[in-house]
């Protein structure tokens, strides 16, 4: 357990001192979320029907940006070698890079949907809603970027190829939890999406460390 | 006094058996065979490109072998990635973390208990602990690097161009851990142009032979 | 040595078969497009538009085949570490990409004159779009990783990743059709087909499989000698 914990804190640590930690992924999103009333207009009610939907589209890209350096920095000056000497299994260390920069990033933007959401007029009772959707489903979206962002390990520049191959799979993260609000807009049974979302979770849970770590192993040979 | 002669308890053994490596449909080295003893040093050299970091690489099991085997003697119950150290070309440090941050996270990465406060003193890193890795020069970062060795007791050393950055303070700094941790029944390899301050075994790498993996 | 012979060794054993590929697919699918364009009845809904079928129907199926094609090539190169595996994913993927591609383009000549527009988020268009992207990352991926051992295995991955995934994406745009349009919109294909177009469409979709393997043996033969040529290359600025 201690070098999985080491290395979560590892990580924190370096997200707070390189990057600003959470703030910059939340500066980030409330760019893109600025972004969406001047290209749509603001006319009443429009804002509110695509809001949730927005709020994952600015989430989805925000982890996007966040996974680039995932692995790519232990790549390039070499703690990666050191991480497959660890005393742990590599699929757990990936794992706690993953919670590390889940932590600096999705976490913060389910935290702060509910005022972009504001921002967006999106109805008051559907905000709960997204938020939780949110919470839920981004975990979903850095374990399968993690497995891209380790597939494009050493590839320069690779953080377009990285979304590309990401994007895809994104694809049911993106329904069911931008689905989740959209059916509580429409007075819907939302309970069932967000059902699912937790069940891409866990399934990423268990398949995207796995893959991911294979991907590393791959990359070092 | 710092110690690694706890790990390196239990001597352990190392055999290579007509290893081959092909790469990229190149053939890096093949039909390799060596042993290196307990309490022995085995120096590998051989010019640009004969595949000796990637013989460390091999034995780290970062590499997949295409033939042949290394055995590893003596570790008892320990899973072989656990006993080795690896020192690459690149030093693995974090440019954010201090020196005594850095230390302390390998420590628990790799396993090992003792004091980092004698290690870093032995390394000359005192006055830097505190101090982010960005600021450090090359030579200090490489100490830092050979720090791990001590803060993780491990039998089995694999060490990449170990001299390279160092200065004749340094150098003499690894030869005092290499001629303690080779005392205390531990083994190391060791990838090298220059010559060891230790004394032990060469093994000469040729150039890869043109054609073979065609 | 064998991380070549073998390939070679495949390659050698079916160049004689190919020509005979070529020719029977040139008249599998004359065959049935003759059928499909001229004796074929106007189908008393779609009218003439629905000889468009006769392509994007085998298109489609191709589309998935050869995705399946590459997971299962893939899965067999990560276990067995079997060279010809990892050639034939490399070789299918562009096939399966314009197999998808003329499945995308074909539909939505379809849809202009049935739905009134060139793209319609139907859920099966939008599945099948899907999958197109997941061939792009595939083929990108592979362009990306310059060693090829390293580049084979991280495309295995990502194309078993993407099979595991490809049947979540089928059920999550099922999901979300039902959520945005409850009400179906007309279906190309269904449980009830007339007699008339199965013969045309059964014809044209062996067709495409005979058409399938013979582009994937040539793309495989230039693949390994594309190998060839790099490992001589490497071995000779090794001297």
């Amino acid at each position: 357990m201690t070098p999985i914990l080491a290395l979560f804190r590892r990580d924190l640590t370096l997200a707070f001192r390189v990057g600003g930690g959470p703030w910059l992924a939340l500066a980030f999103f409330a760019g893109v979320i600025l972004l969406v009333p001047l290209g749509l207009g603001a006319a009443p009610g429009q804002l509110a029907a695509v809001g949730p939907g927005l709020l994952w589209i600015a989430a989805v890209l925000a982890v996007l940006l966040s996974l680039d350096r995932l692995f790519q920095a232990d790549y390039e000056d070499g703690s990666l070698e050191q991480l497959l000497l660890a005393d742990a299994p590599l699929s757990l260390l990936v794992l706690a890079k993953c919670a590390a920069i889940w932590v600096t990033t999705g976490l913060p933007l389910a935290a702060a949907s509910p005022f972009f959401a504001i921002q967006l007029q999106v109805d008051e009772e559907i905000i709960p809603v997204v938020a939780l959707s949110l919470l839920i489903g981004t975990p979903a979206l850095t374990l399968i970027g993690a497995v891209t962002a380790a597939l494009t390990v050493s590839v320069r520049r690779g953080g377009l190829l990285l979304s590309l191959l990401a994007l895809p799979l994104f694809v049911p993260v993106v329904i069911f939890g931008a689905g989740a609000g959209a059916a509580a807009a429409s007075g819907l049974p939302y309970g069932g999406a967000l059902m699912l979302l937790g069940g891409l979770s866990l399934f990423f849970l268990v398949i995207g460390p796995i893959a991911a770590a294979a991907a590393l192993r791959l990359h070092l040979s | 006094m710092i110690s690694s002669a706890g790990a390196a308890s239990g001597a352990v053994r190392m055999s290579a058996d007509h290893l081959v490596c092909v790469r990229g449909g190149r053939c890096v080295f093949s039909d390799l065979s060596f042993t290196v003893e307990r309490d022995s040093l085995l120096a590998v050299r051989g010019p640009n490109g004969a595949g000796k970091s990637s013989l460390l690489r091999v034995i780290a099991g970062l590499l997949d072998l295409d033939a042949g085997a290394v055995r590893i003697e003596g570790l008892g119950d320990r899973p072989q990635a656990t006993a080795i150290h690896f020192i690459a070309h690149q030093d693995g440090l974090k440019p954010q973390l201090s020196a005594g941050e850095a230390l302390a996270f390998s420590q628990r990465l790799l396993g090992g208990d003792g004091p980092l406060a004698p290690i870093l003193a032995e390394m000359g890193l005192v006055r830097q602990a505190d101090l982010p890795v960005q600021f450090l020069s090359a030579g200090q970062r490489r100490r830092l690097a050979l720090a791990r060795l001590l803060a993780s007791p491990r039998p089995i050393w694999l060490l990449d161009e170990p001299m390279s950055a160092l200065d004749a303070a340094g150098r003499d700094l690894l030869r005092q851990i290499l001629e303690r941790h080779l005392a205390g029944g531990g083994l190391a390899i060791a990838a090298t142009h220059d010559t060891l301050p230790v004394a032990g075994e060469t093994l000469v790498l040729r150039a890869a032979e043109a054609g073979a993996a065609a | 040595m064998f991380a070549s012979a073998n390939p070679k060794r495949f390659l050698d054993l079916t160049a004689p078969y190919e020509p005979w590929l070529w020719g029977l697919a040139s008249l599998l699918i004359a065959i049935g497009l003759w059928q499909a364009l001229l004796v074929a009845p106007p189908d008393y809904q779609q009218g003439e538009s629905v000889r468009i079928m006769f392509v994007h129907v085998p298109s489609a199926w191709m589309a998935m085949f050869v995705y399946a094609v590459i997971a299962g090539a893939s899965l067999v190169s990560l276990v067995f570490r079997h060279p010809i595996a990892d050639v034939a994913a490399k070789a299918a993927a562009p096939i399966g990409a314009v197999f998808t591609l003329v499945t995308l383009a074909t539909g939505s000549l379809w849809g202009k004159p049935m739905w009134g527009t060139w793209w319609e988020w139907d859920a099966r268009m939008t599945s099948v779009l899907v999958l197109f992207f997941l061939y792009l990352g595939y083929i990108a991926l592979w362009q990306a990783i310059e060693e090829p051992t390293r580049a084979a295995r991280a495309a295995a991955v990502l194309a078993l990743v993407g099979a595991v995934n490809l049947p979540i994406i089928k059920f999550s745009v099922d999901w979300w059709r039902t959520l945005h349009q409850p009400a179906s919109v007309f279906r190309m294909d269904g449980p009830t087909m007339h007699p008339a177009f199965l013969w045309p469409l059964a014809i044209m979709a062996l067709g495409f499989m005979v058409l399938f393997t013979a582009l994937l043996l040539l793309r495989m033969r230039t693949e390994v000698m594309e190998r060839r040529l790099r490992a001589q290359r490497l071995a000779a600025a090794g001297d």
